[in-house]
């Protein structure tokens, strides 16, 4: 049966450089779960390596996590990738390391904190996640669609690192799968600004544990899966977005 | 040349009220990208730029650039203000847009050399 569902799938973890150290998998998926969020997606920075602990605290609080990742192109827009299974998300990395330059500078940048289940430390990733790729905007829609993900162009109504802040437009064609918008435009405002044929999401882009579920999407679909949110985007079988 | 000077002769705004102003500029960098700036741009540099978000003020201080002035009448945003004052990086302002601010500093940089 088809029923509401909330959705928060753009969360960093203490991974992005420029997220609070307290964006730990466990207390992520423990506030996600007091916000009443049916499903959450990790994005961090270019990199999948928290998805598995946050996964893993998810599961013991019977949250249902989408792994996912905020690919910076060579234009330094930012894209959301989503996807079914985690192994995607972990492919789509080394693809993107191996076209992503440089190195972390923790005072500068900040820390790049690789947790467990436990938020325990296990190590500090050394790239340069702030960074951006060499693959062009087309390229890593390209890669992300290859793996069976979503792309979806990163808070459209930013400035920074935004597809439309960094290109001015959206080229003709580009085949996207969604448009968000982040926190500090309302969904109804952002419904008359951005009238492109695209589907309009809205998710917080949380770096800091107070922003989590600041954006959220309800998606009107049977199951809390990936391939749901997929046909609600789509439109098909009755799935539909509810915001 | 000194960026006090500069500051002085380009009639900038100065975003930041702690940042030293005592700094050289030896040279110019425009540029919106990032990735090219952290490439490009060389020590001592004043890069001139439209972006306003916080990462500017990393990729100034990784670069050891001089300043960072902002076009066509900006305002940086408060975290990218704090940050620069925390980095004592300079956060210049201007009305100009970023052809005209560049060809105005390359000139001003060229008549000092002679």
């Amino acid at each position: 049966m088809l029923r509401p569902v909330r959705t928060d799938l753009h969360l960093h973890t203490c991974l992005s450089p420029c997220a609070a150290l307290q964006m730990s998998p466990r207390k992520i998926a423990a506030l996600a779960k007091e916000k009443a969020i049916d499903i959450i997606a990790i994005c961090d920075h270019n990199s999948a390596e928290n998805i598995p602990a946050v996964i893993e605290a998810g599961r013991k609080l019977s949250l249902k996590v989408i792994p996912g990742m905020e690919v910076t192109t060579r234009e330094e827009v930012h894209l959301l990738a989503l996807f079914s299974k985690l192994e995607s998300a972990f492919e789509l990395q080394e693809k993107i390391y191996a076209h992503l330059p440089g190195e972390n500078n923790p005072d500068l940048y900040g820390w790049q904190i690789v947790a467990n289940e436990n938020d325990e430390v296990l190590s500090f990733n050394q790239r340069l996640l702030i960074g951006a790729t060499t693959l062009t905007l087309e390229e890593t829609i390209q890669l992300i669609h290859s793996l069976g993900g979503l792309a979806i162009a990163s808070h459209i109504d930013r400035q920074g690192f935004s597809l439309l802040g960094q290109l001015g437009f959206i080229p003709p064609g580009l085949p996207l799968d969604a448009l968000e918008i982040s926190p500090r435009l309302s969904f109804e405002e952002a419904k008359k600004k951005f009238t492109y044929s695209y589907p309009l999401v809205a998710f917080s882009d949380a770096h800091k544990p107070e922003e989590i579920g600041a954006a959220t999407t309800s998606f009107f679909v049977a199951d809390l899966i990936f391939e749901e949110i997929v046909m609600a985007l789509k439109g098909q079988g009755g799935r539909k977005i509810l915001n | 040349m000194n960026l006090k000077e500069i500051i002085d002769r380009l009639n900038l705004k100065v975003f930041t009220s702690r940042a030293s102003l005592d700094g050289t500029v030896t040279g110019g960098y425009t540029s919106d990208l990032l990735s090219d700036v952290m490439a490009n741009a060389r020590e001592g540099n004043l890069w001139i730029t439209l972006q306003i978000h916080p990462n500017i003020v990393a990729v100034g201080k990784l670069k050891d650039l001089a300043g960072i002035v902002l076009v066509n009448g900006r305002q940086p945003e408060e975290e990218t203000r704090q940050k620069a004052e925390e980095e004592n990086l300079p956060l210049l302002g201007t009305e100009e847009n970023s052809f005209v601010i560049s060809g105005k500093l390359y000139f001003l940089l060229k008549e000092k050399e002679k």
